[in-house]
C-alpha cells in the first residue's frame, strides 16, 4: 500500500466533517417548499367516476381561464371537512375540478350527496399515478393552475374558512 | 441532596478519567509497571463513580423531585413508575449520562477481566477508553448537567413524550447504548494496538468477544426499535430508512464486518490493517449515530432530542477522536508488520467478500442519509428515502446473502472451485426449488422472489457445517455462527413476504359494515370511550372472521394531557402464518370512522431471525470465552 493512501480515510473525514459543520451552523428552514409551483401541470387523461360527469384530461387547464384543481377521496375525512369551504369558492365564481383519489364510484357518488358537490369534471385516479405525478402527497390537496396550465399555488391539506380568500385572490390573479 | 451527590459523583468519575489517561501515558513513556496496577484500579473506581451518578438520576425521576429540571421537563407524578424509570433515560442529558456509565462500567469490566493481552497495549487501551469518556464528562458537565436544580421548584413536570411511553422504552436506548459503548471498547483497543504495533493474533482474541457482544446488543436493540416503530407508529411498516434508523444500522453493518475480520485476524493472522481501521470505522458509525439524533441536523421521527449548540460540541469530540484515530492510523499501520497472505478461493477470500460488500452497504447508506445534507448546501431541498435505499443497497444485500451462503463451506487458506460447486448442490437445488414453486404458485414481485428463493438456500447453506459432525462435539461457535446464518434468511424471508403479499385497506366503516382484509372480514363492533393513567381516548372493537375463527382486536385513539398529544395505538393479531394489523383513526361527524387494516403474512418472521441473530451471536460468545478460558488454564498448568 502507497504511504499516501493511508491518508485517504482521514481526508474522507475531514471532509464529512466539513459538510455536517456547515449544515448546522446554518439556520434549520421550516418552511415546506413545492418544487411543483411554477411547473407546468403534467399530462394526463382520466376516466370519469360519477355519473352524468366528464372525466379530466390535463388539456382542459390550458383554455385561457384559471381554474382550482383539487385532490379529494371519500374515504377521507378531512375532505368532507373542507366541502363547504369548497361550494364557497365556486359561489365565488371558481371553477373547480376533481381527481379521485383510490376511490369506487358507489362510495363517491355517496359522498358527494352528503356533502354536496363543487366538482365540474372529476377524474378516477384508481392507483394514484396522477396524484404521484403531481407531487401530492396525501389527500386533500388543491392546486391553482392558471389558463396556461401552469401551476401556481399548492395547498397542501384541508381548506379552512380562512383559506378561501386567500385561494380565490390566487385564481383571480392567475388571470 | 441524591442530586448533589450524583453531581459530585460525575466531577470525580471526570477527574479520575483525566488522572487515567494521564497515568496511561506515563506508564507508556517510562515503560514501568507502577502506573499499570493504578490505571486499572482507576478505570474499576471511575466505572462505579458514574454508576453512581446514574443512580441517583433514577432515584430522582422514581422520587419525581421536581426541584430538579430535567424531572419536570420530562417527567410528571401521574406517570406509571416504569415511565418514570425509563424516563431518566428518554431525553438528552440522561441518554448522554446512561452513555458515559456504560462506557465507564466497560473500561472498568475490560481492567477486571482482560488477562492475556501484552500489558502495555492494555494500558494504552485504558488510556484511550479514559480519554473518550473524558470528553463526554465534559459534554454532560459544561453543556447538558442532568442534576440542574430549578427554584422554585414547580407544582408538576410536563411529562415525557406519549410516543416514548412505551414498555420498550426501558429497554430500546439502554440495548443499543451498550452496543455502541461495546463498539468503543473495540475502538480503544484498535488505538492501543496502534500506539505499542502490536497488531496480532492476542489482539485480535482480546477484542472479539466486546466486537461481539457490542454486536449482539446493536442486533437486539435494531430488532426491537424496528418492531417498536411497527407498532407504536402505526404506519404498518417495519423499517423506514429514517435517518436515525440508519444511525444504528450504520454501526451494526461496520460490526459485522469488523465481527467476520477480526476472526481472520485471530485464526490466520491476516487483514491487519483493515481490521484495524474497521474498528476506528465502527466506532465512527456510532459517534455519527449519535451526533445525527442529537443535534437535530436531519429531520426524522426522533427530533424529540434537538439542539444545535449540543450538536457542535459532540462534533467537536468526534473531531477530535474519530480525526485523532484516523491521523494515528494514517502514521503508524505502516510500520505495523504485514499479515498472512491466502488464496483468493478460501474462507479468508470469502471473508474478505463479506467485508466489500458490507462496507459498499454501509457507503449506500451513509450516503443516502448524508445527501440531503450535501444537497442542502448547494440550495436543493431534498429528501432520500425507501426507493434509493431498496434499490441501491438491495441488490448489494442479495449477492451479500450468496456469499454468506458459500463462505462456511470453504476451507482456511486455500480451497478447491470443483469440489466447492459439489458443495453447494443442495443449497443450490433449494433455491431453484422455492423460485419455481413461488413463480407457479403466487407470483411475487422480481426481488421478493430472488429474495425468498435465495431465503431458502441460505436456510439449507446455513445448516450444512453441521453435517456429518457430532452436534455435541461440534464447538458451540460453530454453532453461533450457523443459528445466526440462518435467522438471516428466516428474516430475509419475512421481508420479502411483507413486501410481496401484504393485502392493505384503507376505509370509512359505519358501526356493523364488514371490510374485507386479506383472508379475514373485520366488522367495526363498536367506539367506546376508555381512561388511562395519563391519557383519554376512544377504543373501536373490531371482530375478525377467518374460517369461522373469530378475534377481538380493539385498536385506540389516544389522548395525552401531559404535553397534549394525540397517538394511535393499533391492535395487532398474531397467528402462526402473519399479523392482522389495525389502526382507529378520526371520525367524520355522520357515524363514520377511519380504518386502516393490514394482513402481513409472515411480517413476525422478520424479528424473530433478529433474535435468532443475535441468539447465534450469545452462542458464538459463550464458545470463545470457554475455549479462551480453557486455552489459558493450559498455559497456566504448562
Amino acid at each position: 500500500m502507497r504511504r499516501w493512501s493511508l491518508w485517504v480515510p482521514l481526508a474522507v473525514f475531514a471532509a464529512l466533517l466539513v459538510l455536517v459543520a456547515a449544515g448546522l451552523l446554518k439556520p434549520a428552514d421550516r418552511t415546506v417548499h413545492s418544487a411543483m409551483v411554477g411547473k407546468p401541470l403534467p399530462d394526463f387523461v382520466l376516466p370519469p367516476i360519477a355519473p352524468g360527469k366528464a372525466g379530466l384530461d390535463s388539456a382542459a387547464f390550458r383554455q385561457g381561464r384559471p381554474r382550482l384543481l383539487n385532490i379529494f377521496a371519500s374515504w377521507c375525512i378531512p375532505c368532507a371537512a373542507e366541502s363547504p369551504n369548497l361550494l364557497r369558492l365556486k359561489a365565488m365564481g371558481v371553477p373547480i375540478d376533481a381527481i379521485a383519489i383510490r376511490d369506487t364510484a358507489p362510495a363517491l357518488a355517496a359522498f358527494l350527496r352528503s356533502n354536496g358537490d363543487p366538482y365540474q369534471r372529476i377524474g378516477d385516479d384508481r392507483q394514484s399515478t396522477v396524484q404521484l405525478a403531481l407531487g401530492s402527497s396525501g389527500v386533500p390537496e388543491s392546486f391553482v393552475i392558471d389558463g396556461s396550465g401552469r401551476i401556481v399555488l399548492q395547498h397542501i391539506g384541508d381548506i379552512r374558512a380562512d383559506d378561501v380568500a386567500t385561494i380565490a385572490a390566487a385564481v383571480r390573479d392567475a388571470r | 441532596m441524591t442530586a448533589e451527590v450524583g453531581l459530585a459523583a460525575l466531577w470525580l468519575a471526570a477527574a479520575l478519567a483525566a488522572l487515567q489517561v494521564a497515568m496511561a501515558a506515563l506508564g507508556l513513556a517510562r515503560a514501568r509497571p507502577e502506573p499499570a496496577v493504578a490505571v486499572r484500579a482507576i478505570a474499576i473506581v471511575q466505572g462505579a463513580l458514574a454508576a453512581l451518578a446514574m443512580a441517583a438520576l433514577i432515584a430522582l425521576f422514581l422520587a419525581s423531585d421536581m426541584s430538579v429540571r430535567l424531572v419536570v421537563e420530562n417527567s410528571h407524578s401521574a406517570k406509571p413508575w416504569l415511565y418514570k424509570f425509563a424516563g431518566a433515560w428518554g431525553n438528552h442529558e440522561g441518554s448522554m449520562l446512561l452513555w458515559v456509565t456504560i462506557l465507564g462500567l466497560a473500561g472498568g469490566a475490560v481492567a477486571i477481566l482482560e488477562r492475556r493481552l501484552a500489558e502495555r497495549t492494555l494500558i494504552a487501551t485504558l488510556g484511550a477508553q479514559a480519554a473518550i469518556a473524558l470528553g463526554f464528562y465534559a459534554f454532560l458537565l459544561f453543556a447538558s448537567n442532568p442534576f440542574a436544580r430549578l427554584d422554585p421548584a414547580p407544582r408538576d413536570g410536563l411529562g415525557l413524550n406519549p410516543l416514548l411511553q412505551d414498555p420498550g422504552l426501558a429497554f430500546h436506548p439502554p440495548t443499543l447504548y451498550i452496543g455502541y459503548v461495546g463498539i468503543s471498547v473495540a475502538f480503544s483497543f484498535a488505538v492501543g494496538a496502534l500506539i505499542t504495533r502490536d497488531v496480532g493474533p492476542a489482539f485480535a482474541r482480546a477484542m472479539r468477544p466486546w466486537v461481539l457482544g457490542a454486536w449482539i446488543f446493536l442486533t437486539l436493540g435494531i430488532t426491537a426499535g424496528s418492531y417498536w416503530a411497527y407498532y407504536e407508529l402505526g404506519w404498518g411498516g417495519w423499517w423506514f430508512w429514517d435517518p436515525v434508523e440508519n444511525a444504528s444500522l450504520m454501526p451494526w453493518l461496520a460490526a459485522t464486518a469488523l465481527l467476520h475480520s477480526v476472526t481472520v485476524l485471530a485464526t490466520r493472522d491476516g487483514l491487519r490493517a483493515w481490521t484495524v481501521m474497521l474498528a476506528v470505522v465502527a466506532f465512527s458509525m456510532s459517534m455519527i449515530g449519535t451526533f445525527l439524533v442529537r443535534s437535530g441536523i436531519l429531520t426524522s421521527v426522533h427530533a424529540f432530542a434537538v439542539d444545535p449548540e449540543r450538536g457542535a460540541f459532540i462534533l467537536a469530540l468526534l473531531a477530535i477522536y474519530i480525526g485523532g484515530a484516523l491521523a494515528l492510523f494514517a502514521i503508524r499501520i505502516g510500520t505495523v508488520r504485514a499479515g498472512t497472505t491466502f488464496a483468493f478461493v478460501s474462507r479468508e477470500g470469502g471473508l474478505v467478500i463479506n467485508n466489500l460488500l458490507l462496507s459498499v452497504i454501509l457507503g449506500i447508506v451513509l450516503i443516502g442519509t448524508l445527501y440531503p445534507l450535501v444537497a442542502a448546501s448547494f440550495g436543493v431541498q431534498l429528501s432520500v428515502g425507501p426507493p434509493f435505499f431498496n434499490k441501491a443497497a438491495g441488490p448489494i444485500a442479495l449477492a451479500l446473502v450468496v456469499s454468506m451462503a458459500v463462505g462456511p463451506l470453504l476451507r482456511w487458506r486455500r480451497d478447491d472451485a470443483a469440489t466447492l460447486l459439489d458443495r453447494l448442490i443442495w443449497p443450490i437445488a433449494a433455491t431453484g426449488f422455492a423460485g419455481a414453486a413461488l413463480f407457479v404458485l403466487a407470483p411475487p414481485g422480481l426481488f421478493p422472489l430472488l429474495g425468498l428463493s435465495l431465503a431458502a438456500g441460505l436456510a439449507v447453506a446455513s445448516i450444512l457445517p453441521l453435517v456429518g459432525r457430532n452436534p455435541w462435539r461440534t464447538p458451540l461457535f460453530t454453532w453461533g455462527m450457523v443459528v445466526a446464518h440462518f435467522g438471516i434468511a428466516v428474516s430475509l424471508a419475512g421481508m420479502a413476504c411483507d413486501s410481496a403479499y401484504t393485502a392493505e385497506t384503507l376505509t370509512a366503516a359505519r358501526v356493523g359494515q364488514p371490510v374485507r382484509v386479506g383472508p379475514f372480514v373485520v366488522r367495526l363492533d363498536g367506539i367506546k370511550p376508555v381512561i388511562g393513567d395519563n391519557w383519554s381516548g376512544l377504543e373501536a372493537r373490531l371482530t375478525a372472521t377467518r374460517d369461522e375463527a373469530t378475534i377481538v382486536l380493539r385498536p385506540q385513539s389516544r389522548i395525552f394531557t401531559d404535553p397534549v398529544t394525540t397517538t394511535s395505538e393499533s391492535a395487532i393479531a398474531t397467528a402462526w402464518d402473519g399479523q392482522l394489523y389495525t389502526v382507529l383513526g378520526q371520525p367524520d361527524g355522520q357515524g363514520r370512522w377511519q380504518l386502516r387494516l393490514w394482513w402481513k403474512p409472515f411480517v413476525t418472521l422478520i424479528w424473530l431471525g433478529g433474535a435468532l441473530i443475535a441468539l447465534g451471536g450469545a452462542l458464538s460468545l459463550v464458545g470463545r470465552w470457554r475455549r479462551e478460558r480453557r486455552a489459558a488454564a493450559r498455559e497456566a498448568y504448562a
